[in-house]
């Protein structure tokens, strides 16, 4: 009896030389783990309302009227031709960057392959990839317009040399200007995806096909290919929905007009009524949402199938 | 030397050609900087402006907002510090079946557009600004979610590298409780992934725009866009200033994440 009420204070004493009684160890877990349980609470809580319910709230906001009454007429928007529109700028936008993106970005990863990591050269693109693809947004769009705008660099000596770039209007501030920058994001994001696929490759496999009688370019057509096109898809898709939910590039450079989804969310959230509509920015997002969950849910199922050569 | 490599003609092939197409812009926006709007001429006169009493009053925003987005790197990187890596050391430890799914919700902001959080975070910072008011710092609660799937990254990779259930075990059979244990034995064993994950989280908030600008906030990034209207010179300046900042940033936790050499090589 008086052992076991003891117990826990004992425990610090004796526990490394006496085998344990059961009863208090045993309690002594069950306190800890709910402790363990609570331990979690701060994290999830924060996680509830900063993650999960502004996405709630977000994608609910387009089922209701400024009253709070349920409605479906915002959501009915989204079979709008402007809106429409908008959806298919963004998607072809978004296709066309990510394809000339997963290409020169693959071949980026190629050229680098057999490169050491710790080679000065190869930490330098890293980090430039990271700063491109993840964190340039606005910078990208002053770095193109001092470039290409109308008084850029690169505008004034085409000038100079007799080529008016802009002879049909200034592109670069409307949609068709969105693509050289927006490549230039995806170039460096293809190749922070891509390069962990490609280095996984085995010089064994080479080698395997050097003794089987293969020839260098029977290799890739045979080995490199196959094994690389689920990894390939897999970044492509990721590289689609990146451009697709893409909005601080496109904010800084095309100022005016709401050409893509992304700007014309904005346009819903700062003058309130887009098409004559209230809450429109939701159905906006439900429908970027549906969009960008579907390709993230095909790229994780593509991933997964990838991750088999990547052991 | 990787058999698989490309061969030297081809690596110079596309080094140039790539290479061209990344440097031209940002070639450009330093000779952009360093022209005469008035005779096409070079002049150092923008850079000279940078510290230009007369025009302190252009550059107010991108202070202000640099100032702010100070702040909230501060406290982003404490939320990281003090909420997420000690809920991870608790799922890795005690709730290691939780790991899944915990791993799939901290992931998710990379799916979530921060333009479809932002019609959401809306409401939620209207009723923040009645309660504890509209502070900068306020809105590092919504970049402590956008930097969640890059930090967690960084400190799963370091923690994968330790075994941090010997290590808790033997810290406390020596009769260290847990907050001794999470200082003093854990930070200390995951400082690499920790300090890399602060850093990119430092590079996170000083890139963002979406969230500031739809929710009318002054940081870093907006501050470019105003003065941009202004005067393009200096948001061209200040964008070289950024890229180099951030891309210094990226190199150190490049270095850090790869440890020293010798040590976590395989």
């Amino acid at each position: 009896m008086t052992s076991a009420l003891a117990g826990p204070d004992l425990d610090h004493v004796t526990s490394p030389a006496v085998p344990e009684p059961s009863a208090p160890a045993r309690r002594g877990r069950v306190a800890s783990l709910g402790w363990a349980w609570i331990g979690l609470v701060p994290f999830g809580a924060y996680l509830v309302v900063f993650l999960a319910l502004p996405t709630v709230l977000s994608i609910a906001s387009g089922f209701f009227d400024k009253k709070g009454a349920f409605t479906l007429a915002n959501v009915g928007a989204l079979g709008d031709p402007v809106i429409l529109l908008t959806f298919w700028n963004s998607t072809w936008l978004s296709l066309l960057t990510a394809v000339v993106g997963a290409i020169v970005g693959a071949l980026v990863c190629y050229a680098l392959l057999g490169v050491s990591e710790t080679n000065p050269l190869r930490t330098a693109v890293d980090a430039a990839s990271g700063v491109l693809a993840q964190f340039g947004g606005v910078m990208l769009a002053f770095a193109w317009i001092a470039t290409l705008g109308l008084q850029g660099v690169v505008t004034q000596l085409l000038e100079a040399a007799g080529i008016d770039i802009f002879a049909d209007g200034p592109w670069i501030y409307k949609l068709p200007g969105l693509i050289l920058p927006y490549v230039y994001f995806q170039v460096p994001l293809m190749v922070i995806t891509f390069m962990p696929a490609l280095s996984a490759l085995k010089p064994q496999w080479a080698e395997a096909n050097l003794t089987l009688g293969g020839t260098r370019a029977s290799f890739w057509t045979r080995i490199g290919i196959p094994v690389l096109a689920p990894s390939f898809l897999a970044s492509l898709l990721l590289l689609f929905a990146n451009a697709f939910s893409s909005y601080a590039t496109a904010a800084a450079l095309a100022s005016q007009g709401s050409q893509i989804v992304p700007l014309q969310i904005r346009a819903a959230l700062t003058s309130e009524t887009v098409l004559g509509r209230e809450n429109l920015a939701g159905a906006l997002a439900l429908g970027m949402i549906v969009v960008v969950g579907i390709v993230m849910w095909l790229y994780s199922l593509i991933q997964r199938r990838a991750a088999r050569w990547q052991s | 030397m990787n058999r698989l490599g490309a061969s030297a003609s081809t690596r110079w092939i596309v080094g140039v050609l790539v290479g061209l197409f990344f440097l031209v812009p940002l070639v450009s926006t330093l000779l952009f900087t360093f022209s005469d709007n008035a005779t096409g001429g070079f002049t150092l006169a923008h850079w000279a402006g940078l510290f230009d009493p007369a025009k302190a009053s252009l550059y107010q925003p991108i202070w202000v907002g640099l100032g702010n987005s100070l702040i909230l790197a501060v406290v982003t990187v404490a939320i990281v510090l003090f909420v997420l890596a000690p809920t991870m050391v608790l799922v890795n430890l005690r709730h290691p079946r939780l790991r899944p799914v915990f791993e799939f919700v901290v992931l998710l902001p990379i799916s979530i557009p921060a333009i479809v959080l932002v019609v959401g975070l809306a409401p939620i910072y209207l009723q923040i600004g009645r309660m504890v008011g509209t502070g900068a710092w306020t809105l590092a609660f919504a970049y402590g979610v956008t930097v969640l799937p890059f930090a967690y990254r960084s400190i799963q990779a370091s923690m994968d590298a330790v075994d941090m259930r010997t290590l808790s075990e033997a810290g406390r059979t020596l009769g260290a409780g847990w907050p001794t244990i999470l200082l003093r034995v854990l930070a200390p064993n995951l400082r690499q992934g920790l300090l890399a994950a602060s850093l990119i989280s430092v590079a996170v908030v000083l890139g963002e725009f979406t969230i500031a600008s739809l929710l009318n906030r002054q940081v870093f990034q907006t501050g470019i866009l105003v003065v941009s209207k202004i005067d393009g010179y200096s948001s061209a300046m200040f964008t070289l200033l950024a890229l180099v900042l951030v891309f210094l940033l990226l190199l150190v936790i490049g270095r850090v994440g790869r440890g020293r050499p010798g040590r976590t090589r395989s």
